[in-house]
């Protein structure tokens, strides 16, 4: 018997009490959100900004809930337990600092700006500061696009999440073959999860997204310390379960893995190069200039509404973050010889799997063969889909924003269409880009490592960073600079793109040995926009007098 | 001249991040911490104080005027 059907066989007589528990969730997800659509006053402003109504706590939960996405929790311990000690240092301290810098040099000042002059989008903030409306042509695909893969790490990511936490549960509804064997099939794990998300936004708009991601980010803010405990509990306490992790997983020097699984030996990269930590810091600058998270900005009441954002934010990042990647430092316990006995057989089995697609899993195999209480099973694994699902709303509903707000009425003069007109063509696109995240999930739900799709997003939206803090800080700051930037991103990021095979683990001038000890492309992607914002800006028009002193108060 | 601190903290915060005397330390701390988390996980702390002193004495009080409305 192959260890994955071994899997199958451990998994046959599963309790549907975990699956209760997300239900029961989902459904009090909805209640909330439609609850707060009864204060949904109509107008297409409060649909897409909630009419600037947001306080501090509800803007820092949701800031921080649409930040965090299905990386908070799955991905930050699938990557400590692929890569060791560093992923916290790697990605989440660097965010505490970069993130709240993001907030307060761009995040408050875009919100003056917008306040000011009555913009709902980042489209329209940078057709009026450079004075062009083909800007925003050139701006529309480049932000969807970028967005659509960071749609389906929500999507495929709730896969990887349900399937492992129910697999045994209908095996004569749904018979597989391996481990998935009566699980959730991903259609339909797809399907409900996007029909949750797409009613709540349906009916109350980014009000309903900011209640919904503060529930959502209670939720797994308080699951991920509930499933830490009990994990460490199951492993006899935090320090056995610390003990047994893996020597080379506790420091952040690269080598390699030998692992030797029944299915044959493998090698796996472990530690972090200094070069990819160093120029990893780039990544989290892609909060300047998420067009999700700009919308919501603007809900928020008012400009003190910011400061606990920027205080707190890298103390969220640390309550979420250390617990998960400890999760995955233990993990690393079965590659111990002889495992730790605490590691049940499918753990052990799954873990040593050379598919990396299995380090999605980790959080979910962990939590389903570890913690033996199904109910808390199923309430990590509801917090898990609240993490994902607190970033596909938001995401969702900007690109309803963005296509109602800079294509359908760009250029229609005011008033052609009524408020209630405007809510129903942005409602129209939500749905249709939903349908499209779906379909295209399905068809993508076997990508190897669904992070490092992540990866390239996130890198695409840091890079275009220098575009919006140069709008914001350079009064000499240029059309033509601005088309030169985002060319110069769009050209550099989608040849190192293409170069890493569409969307693998890719560092520049890396070594033969691994992949990842090069130069991180949006460290190169960032300083070539810059760079050219800069030295176009220099040879050409000035902006106009009324430009400057409209966005330079 | 306040400006000027902030970036020289933010700098500094930069450069800490690096870290690279507990690269190959694998000791734990409190028994189960390893030494490369806890100091980053002490960093965020760090990170939140310093953005909390940012707020308190460079707030932009003069851009919410203008953005509330006022000149």
């Amino acid at each position: 018997m192959t260890p994955l059907l071994s899997a199958a066989e451990a998994a046959k007589s599963v309790s549907t009490i975990p699956l209760i528990v997300i239900c029961c969730y989902l459904g009090l997800l909805l209640g909330l959100a439609l609850f707060s659509g009864k204060f949904f006053r109509g107008t297409s402003k409060d649909f897409f900004v909630a009419s600037h109504s947001i306080g501090p706590f509800m803007l820092l939960m949701s800031v921080f809930g649409t930040t965090m996405t299905a990386f908070a929790l799955v991905g930050s311990t699938g990557k400590a337990f692929q890569k060791g000690v560093g992923t916290y240092g790697l990605m989440a301290s660097s965010s505490g600092l970069i993130h709240a810098a993001c907030f307060f040099l761009i995040g408050l000042k875009v919100w003056s700006i917008a306040k000011r002059h009555g913009y709902v989008t980042q489209i329209q903030f940078f057709r009026n500061r450079f004075e062009s409306s083909g800007l925003g042509y050139l701006l529309f695909p480049c932000l969807v696009l970028l967005v659509i893969p960071y749609l389906l790490i929500g999507v495929i990511g709730s896969y990887r999440v349900m399937g492992p936490a129910t697999a045994g549960m209908f095996p004569e509804l749904f018979p597989a073959v391996g481990p998935l064997n009566g699980a959730l099939p991903p259609w339909l794990i797809g399907l409900v999860i996007c029909g949750v998300v797409l009613t709540y936004i349906f009916a109350g708009g980014s009000r309903a997204a900011a209640w919904a991601n503060t529930f959502q980010t209670l939720v797994f803010m308080a699951m991920g310390v509930v499933a830490f405990y009990l994990i460490s509990k199951a492993l006899g306490g935090v320090a056995a379960a610390s003990e047994q992790i893996y020597p080379g997983h506790l420091v952040r020097t690269p080598d390699l893995l030998e692992v030797t699984a029944k299915t044959g030996a493998f090698e796996r990269e472990i530690g972090i190069p200094p070069i990819q930590f160093l120029t990893y810091m780039f990544i989290p600058l892609s909060v300047g200039m998420f067009p999700h998270l700009f919308q919501h900005w603007l809900t928020a009441k008012s400009a003190k509404s910011f400061r606990l954002t920027v205080i707190a934010h890298p103390i969220c990042i640390m309550i979420v973050w250390v617990p998960c990647v400890l999760i995955g430092l233990w993990a690393t316990g079965v590659f111990n010889s002889p495992p730790v006995g605490a590691w049940p057989g499918p753990v052990v089995s799954i873990m040593g799997s050379a598919d990396d697609a299995g380090v999605g899993k980790v959080l979910s195999v962990v939590v389903k063969f570890l913690i033996e209480n199904p109910l808390i099973a199923g309430m990590v694994t509801a917090g898990i889909l609240a993490a994902i699902m607190s970033s596909l709303d938001s995401q969702f509903l900007c690109l309803g924003t963005i296509f109602t707000n800079d294509i359908v009425l760009h250029n229609q003069p005011e008033g052609k269409y009524s408020d209630e007109k405007i809510v129903l063509i942005a409602r129209s696109f939500i749905v249709a880009i939903v349908l499209l995240t779906y379909i295209l999930s399905l068809v993508l739900k076997n990508v190897q490592n669904v992070f490092d799709l992540a990866i390239w997003s996130f890198s695409g939206f840091a890079a275009l960073t220098s575009l919006v803090f140069t709008a914001l800080y350079w009064k000499g700051a240029t059309k033509a600079g601005a088309y030169a930037c985002v060319t110069a991103v769009a050209v550099s990021w989608f040849y190192f793109f293409a170069k890493a095979g569409w969307g693998g683990e890719y560092t520049v001038f890396s070594s033969a040995e691994r992949s990842d000890d090069g130069i991180m492309p949006v460290a190169i992607c960032f300083a070539l926009g810059l760079v050219s914002m800069i030295v176009v800006s220099l040879f050409t028009k000035k902006p106009s007098e009324d430009t400057i002193r409209k966005f330079f108060p | 001249m306040k400006t000027a601190v902030i970036v020289t903290v933010f700098v500094v915060l930069a450069i800490l991040h690096q870290d690279t005397w507990n690269w190959d330390n694998s000791s734990l701390v409190l028994g189960f911490i390893p030494v490369g988390l806890a100091y980053h996980a002490c960093y965020s702390i760090a990170a939140a104080v310093f953005w909390a002193c940012v707020v308190k004495f460079a707030w932009p009080t003069r851009l919410e005027e203008w953005a509330e409305g006022g000149d």
